[in-house]
């Protein structure tokens, strides 16, 4: 990819992402949605965040499979606990991020 | 005697958004210079990857687009396949706009750019408990860009340094969003959605090429709790009237 080829490619990249990003917030803001779709709307932030997570713990990343005994999953059930208790956003990633750190050291 | 310009309540509101984004910047630093050593690795100049993270500002992306430069994709591929896999923001700001009805259109549109999964998370749970404004946002908003450009960069400047994996920072985007999720969890029928949709998501991972899965499975499983919700009330009435 030349130089000229990058730029033009970053510049559509910028535009295909800016664009789902833009469109609700500049259309849907002054306008009063169905109940429905705000109750939709109520569910998705706990959907996506759910749906980012499982993934990347349940899935082993060197077998690419479902499983149960590898760090990512371990770790996450202590680290999931930590931030049910205290709700501590900072607190939770430094914990998570020693536990992986041991896990992946000793396991 | 009077300030000039900045008020304390103005230098208050600006301690409390940047309290409220720094665990974002902890995972941005952590990801963003994992970055700039891949994108260097694949040729990319410093200036390339700072552009990048200016202009595109979307680390999964990114790391996608980096990848496929690698093995010889074209551009239009690469943009194509970044529209896919950052479709869902369409679901988050269509979320954050319950919050921020009637505010500034060009406002709202800088605001845009910096809708990510990480400062759509922290802001809407901000925004969900309360006392707080579109301002915080934009700045929660712009401190992580900020920081995620830096570290971009960080990381094609000194990354060779740095060994892989070092103090278990491939967790914190996990940690981050576990802790997020947790915030979501307000009532049992969120909780119920929420394994579905991860449920979900996992076997979608799995039978779809791609990164549709989150789209996919969230946007059933949000309609699952729409769905759950209004038989749940249609009971209740029935219960009612009888």
């Amino acid at each position: 990819m030349t130089g000229e080829e990058y730029i033009l490619c970053i510049l559509g990249m910028g535009l295909v992402t800016y664009i789902p990003r833009w469109l609700p917030l500049f259309y849907l803001s002054d306008k009063r949605l169905p109940l429905w779709l705000v109750e939709w709307l109520s569910f998705i932030p706990a959907c996506i965040l759910s749906a980012l997570i499982f993934p990347s713990i349940i899935i082993n990343p060197d077998t690419g499979s479902v499983g149960f005994f590898h760090p990512e999953f371990l770790v996450a059930i202590p680290t999931f606990l930590f931030a049910l208790k205290t709700r501590s956003l900072g607190g939770t990633v430094i914990i998570g991020m020693a536990l992986f750190w041991l896990a992946e050291k000793f396991l | 005697m009077k300030t000039t310009g900045h008020s304390l309540s103005d230098e208050m509101n600006m301690l409390r958004a940047l309290a409220a984004a720094w665990p974002i910047c902890l995972g941005y630093l952590a990801i963003g210079m994992a970055f700039g050593v891949l994108a260097r690795q694949a040729g990319l100049a410093i200036y390339q990857i700072a552009l990048m993270s200016m202009i595109v500002f979307a680390g999964s992306a990114q790391f996608i687009a980096v990848s496929m430069i690698t093995s010889g994709a074209s551009a239009l591929s690469i943009i194509i396949t970044t529209f896919m896999v950052n479709l869902r923001h369409l679901l988050m700001s269509s979320s954050l706009t319950l919050h921020l009805k009637g505010k500034n259109k060009a406002i709202l549109s800088l605001f845009a750019y910096g809708v990510t999964d990480e400062s759509f998370a922290v802001n809407l749970g901000k925004f969900l408990d309360g006392d707080w404004s579109l301002k915080d946002a934009l700045v929660v908003n712009h401190v992580a860009n900020i920081t995620w450009i830096i570290s971009t960069i960080l990381g094609g400047y000194a990354g060779r340094f740095i060994p892989a994996g070092a103090f278990g920072i491939d967790y914190a985007l996990t940690g981050m969003f576990l802790c997020l999720l947790v915030f979501q969890l307000r009532g049992r029928l969120y909780v119920l959605v929420s394994v579905a949709a991860g449920l979900l998501s996992v076997v979608f991972y799995l039978i779809i090429p791609g990164n549709a899965y989150v789209i996919i499975a969230s946007a059933l499983a949000a309609t699952l709790g729409v769905a759950i919700k209004s038989w749940y009330m249609h009971k209740r009435k029935q219960g009612e009237e009888q």
